[in-house]
């Protein structure tokens, strides 16, 4: 019997050892050493581009479409399916010429009157519901010629040509877009399983000679955000853009991945309710902005890779931006924050419950953080941690909240941080209301002038830091782990991640 | 079969009470599905267009009676959150559908797994007349049992992924790619569930067949002339195995209603994570039908162990 039993045992550990055997074997054999795999955290929302409305979604889209302009790695505007645009002086008419060599990606060249049939989707006039709010500006489209596609918008706004990067599709597809993608960007769709990952590959018409060059790129989603390292360390994904401090300094030591940090497109603050007792005193508020040491959030938080700042407005967006941090310090003041809390009936400090979304390590570590600084004016502050859907439909919709800490990821279009901050705008959850700053603001949209318009955009970011309608934290680096058998991983101002410049060292 | 009869009555009122209560759960938690689809950039347009899509207008309770008459009539829904493309959304079925056979091949590894293992363990140790095996044994399975299973999954990634290099951590393989890269892959999740519940298990066996071993007819069979063997293997065992078989149904059905920590450490694709997301995306409708799902597996698994019962021990059918 015990003969019987330990062959038995024996065989099941042969057959363990036959049955990993095979995954090595399919795992080399299917391992194409011009693909690449990147790591993602979150499911797609969806695969339609215009009904996408997640970070996570848009950063792995943006290798399948293009629009009519799309952003380059400086943060500028480039000319894509179209090859060349002009804007009237009135800034009511758009005129974009199409390029010659731009195909879909099922193989038929683009047309004007896809271009058309896209603007008019996204923009609402096709079935009266807007898919890309600020393109429901667009009062027609019209087909000049095979070539050439005008657009005329109700009203003049400077930041409106950021919009055309929303994705041209084939005439008549959009039903088919959220299960085939077809676009005209450097990848193409392959397939899509909920759960497990996206596959991409490569688009051989692409019209950027030479690009892309990896055939086969791969995004799949990381067990956890803990597990990531081990995935990368075994080889399974070779880039990840989301690395934590701890990890990263883990990776550095192993030589197998180069870890870059660079600057990410978000703007992570301490959000007040302007119109909550004690916040709507400003005071209180300058109280609050002197407590913070934001240094010490950026060194204990972020490993010293974040950017302080001052006011709303990323440092990228150089023309538009002012450096405000010395307004109130980036090292705490204490003495200054008590006496403006004894100033305004707080001596005694008050109790301050900061609701953060508690999906976001960040921001719960930055929130402990600023906890005992604010304890140390006299300030009894608590961290709630809610579920981002609830924080999204309690504190972002429903503004019901005093303080908040969380990320708001902008655009390129420097006014769009600045426009929540009107008295009227839908988006304006922490109640900010200055008559001065909305008059401004209404100055700087309708300003044709970019040097004139980035001189009220600074006016702007000025009011707000006066005013200390809220704490602006840092924009906090982003650190991205790229495999050591791969080069050309370019990094973008904005959210994307784009593999059509990757490639395999040779 | 007036036996089966009960069990399939229980199980419906057991499915009924738990999708009301599920439901009820859903109304009560904050948070709103057209918001978190639609993220913070959406027009009023669009949220009013996808709450008149998703039945949000409707009352609860309409919507209530509105899906467990779909739900009568085999239709599972549709998913909040997936969508097939712009004008239909992802059927619950094809999305559980898709992430089952993962599950359930991980329950039945690690099911295998447990018995192969633990059954030869008990009775060996049960056998074992030395005191150092019997400490060596002891302290092993304590450890095995005290060790939470997240650590675990992450200790055998370690150890066969990153230092023997046995399998790729992260890198599943789906089964519609290769069967047998699969199982490959899924062998060693399958491992971390089964590890406690082996020690579990030896270790229950164990102390039932030493109860078994002092009680009065061992001593009879023994003093008759019967054999060793005959005694352990045809007396001891069969009584000690009835409480193991329980033990054992509990933790299939727990297996089977999806381990959701090593799902998530090892990024596999099945149910656990579903829910997980689901709950997180406040997917209301594949929530549901994956609690139904696990009521439903954990009620079929004891009425297995039930039938087993009687396989075992014949005077149960006639009581």
């Amino acid at each position: 019997m015990k003969k019987k039993l330990c062959s038995l045992l024996l065989a099941a550990l042969l057959a363990m050892a036959v049955l990993s055997g095979c995954t090595d074997g399919t795992g080399e054999s299917s391992e194409n050493n011009f693909s690449a795999v990147v790591g993602i955290q979150q499911d797609i929302d969806s695969l339609d581009p215009h009904l996408a409305t997640a970070a996570g979604t848009k950063e792995i889209l943006f290798n399948i479409f293009e629009g009519l302009v799309k952003s380059d790695e400086n943060g500028n505007l480039i000319d894509a399916v179209a090859e060349s645009h002009t804007v009237s002086q009135d800034g009511l008419v758009y005129t974009f010429t199409l390029r010659d060599n731009v195909k879909f990606h099922n193989g038929n060249a683009v047309t004007a009157e896809d271009v058309k049939y896209s603007l008019e989707r996204v923009s609402g006039l096709l079935d009266g519901t807007p898919l890309v709010s600020a393109l429901s500006t667009i009062k027609s489209v019209d087909i000049l010629d095979e070539k050439t596609v005008q657009v005329t918008v109700e009203s003049p706004n400077t930041e409106l040509i950021y919009s055309f990067t929303a994705a041209i599709i084939p005439s008549g597809s959009g039903e088919e877009e959220g299960t085939s993608p077809v676009g005209t960007g450097p990848f193409s769709f392959v397939s899509y399983t909920p759960q497990e990952g996206i596959v991409l590959k490569k688009n051989p018409d692409y019209w950027q000679e030479g690009l892309p060059y990896l055939d086969q790129v791969t995004f799949r989603i990381v067990g956890s955000a803990e597990t990531a390292l081990m995935e990368l360390q075994s080889g399974a994904i070779d880039i990840y853009p989301y690395l934590t401090d701890s990890q990263a300094q883990t990776l550095k030591e192993g030589n197998t991945h180069q870890v870059v940090a660079s600057p990410s497109n978000v703007v992570q603050a301490l959000f007040l309710n302007n119109a909550v007792a004690p916040l709507d005193n400003v005071l209180v508020r300058q109280a609050i902005l002197y407590a913070i040491d934001k240094e010490e959030i950026n060194e204990y938080v972020g490993g010293g890779t974040g950017s302080l700042i001052g006011s709303a407005m990323l440092p990228s967006l150089a023309d538009n931006y002012v450096d405000l941090n010395s307004v109130y310090g980036t090292k705490a003041n204490v003495e200054k924050a008590k006496e403006l809390l004894a100033e305004a009936g707080y001596a005694d400090g008050f109790d301050l419950v900061i609701d953060i979304p508690s999906n976001y390590e960040f921001h719960m570590q930055t929130g402990e953080v600023i906890v005992e600084q604010l304890k140390a004016v006299g300030i009894n502050a608590s961290i709630n941690p809610v579920e981002w859907d609830t924080w999204l439909s309690d504190i972002y919709n429903g503004r019901n909240y005093t303080a908040t800490i969380s990320g708001i990821t902008c655009d390129q279009t420097p006014g769009y941080l600045l426009n929540r901050f009107q008295t009227q705008s839908s988006k304006n959850f922490i109640n900010y209301s200055n008559a001065e700053y909305d008059e401004v603001y209404l100055k700087a949209q309708a300003e044709q002038d970019m040097e004139k318009k980035a001189g009220y955009y600074k006016q702007l970011q000025q009011i707000l830091a006066d005013d200390a309608a809220t704490a602006f934290l840092q924009v906090p680096g982003n650190m991205t782990a790229i495999s050591n058998r791969l080069e050309g991983y370019k990094f973008y101002p904005i959210y994307v991640q784009d593999m059509s410049t990757v490639s395999v060292k040779k | 079969m007036a036996y089966l009869g009960k069990k399939l009555i229980t199980l419906i009122m057991t499915l009924f009470l738990v999708s009301a209560a599920a439901f009820l759960a859903f109304q009560i938690i904050p948070g709103d599905v057209v918001t978190s689809i639609l993220g913070t950039e959406a027009t009023p347009e669009r949220e009013e267009q996808l709450r008149e899509e998703l039945g949000f207008n409707d009352p609860p309770v309409m919507r209530y009676l509105h899906w467990v008459g779909g739900l009568l009539r085999g239709d599972l829904g549709t998913s909040y959150r997936y969508s097939k493309n712009m004008n239909e959304r992802m059927p619950v079925s094809e999305l559980i559908g898709d992430k089952l056979p993962v599950t359930l091949w991980l329950a039945a590894l690690s099911t295998v797994l447990i018995i192969v293992i633990s059954l030869p363990l008990g009775v060996l140790w049960a056998k074992s007349r030395s005191h150092a095996v019997d400490a060596a044994l002891g302290v092993v399975t304590q450890t095995a049992m005290a060790v939470p299973s997240f650590f675990l999954g992450i200790l055998v990634t370690y150890c066969f992924g990153v230092v023997l290099k046995l399998f790729t951590p992260g890198k599943y393989v789906s089964y519609r790619q290769s069967f047998s890269g699969f199982l490959g892959y899924l062998i060693f999740p399958a491992l971390s569930i089964a590890i406690p519940k082996i020690a579990m298990t030896a270790r229950f066996l164990r102390n039932s067949m030493l109860t078994e071993l002092g009680a009065d007819y061992v001593r009879t069979a023994c003093g008759k002339g019967c054999s060793q063997r005959r005694v352990m293997y045809g007396h001891v065992l069969r009584n000690a195995l009835m409480p193991v078989v329980t033990f054992l149904g509990m933790i299939i059905s727990e297996i089977v209603a999806g381990s959701i920590v090593i799902e998530q450490v090892f990024g596999l694709p099945g149910i656990g994570r579903l829910l997980i997301s689901s709950i997180s995306n406040r997917d209301f409708p594949v929530v549901e039908i994956l609690i139904l799902y696990i009521t439903s597996a954990v009620i079929l698994v004891y009425f297995l162990v039930d039938i087993l019962y009687r396989v075992i021990d014949p005077r149960i059918s006639e009581k």
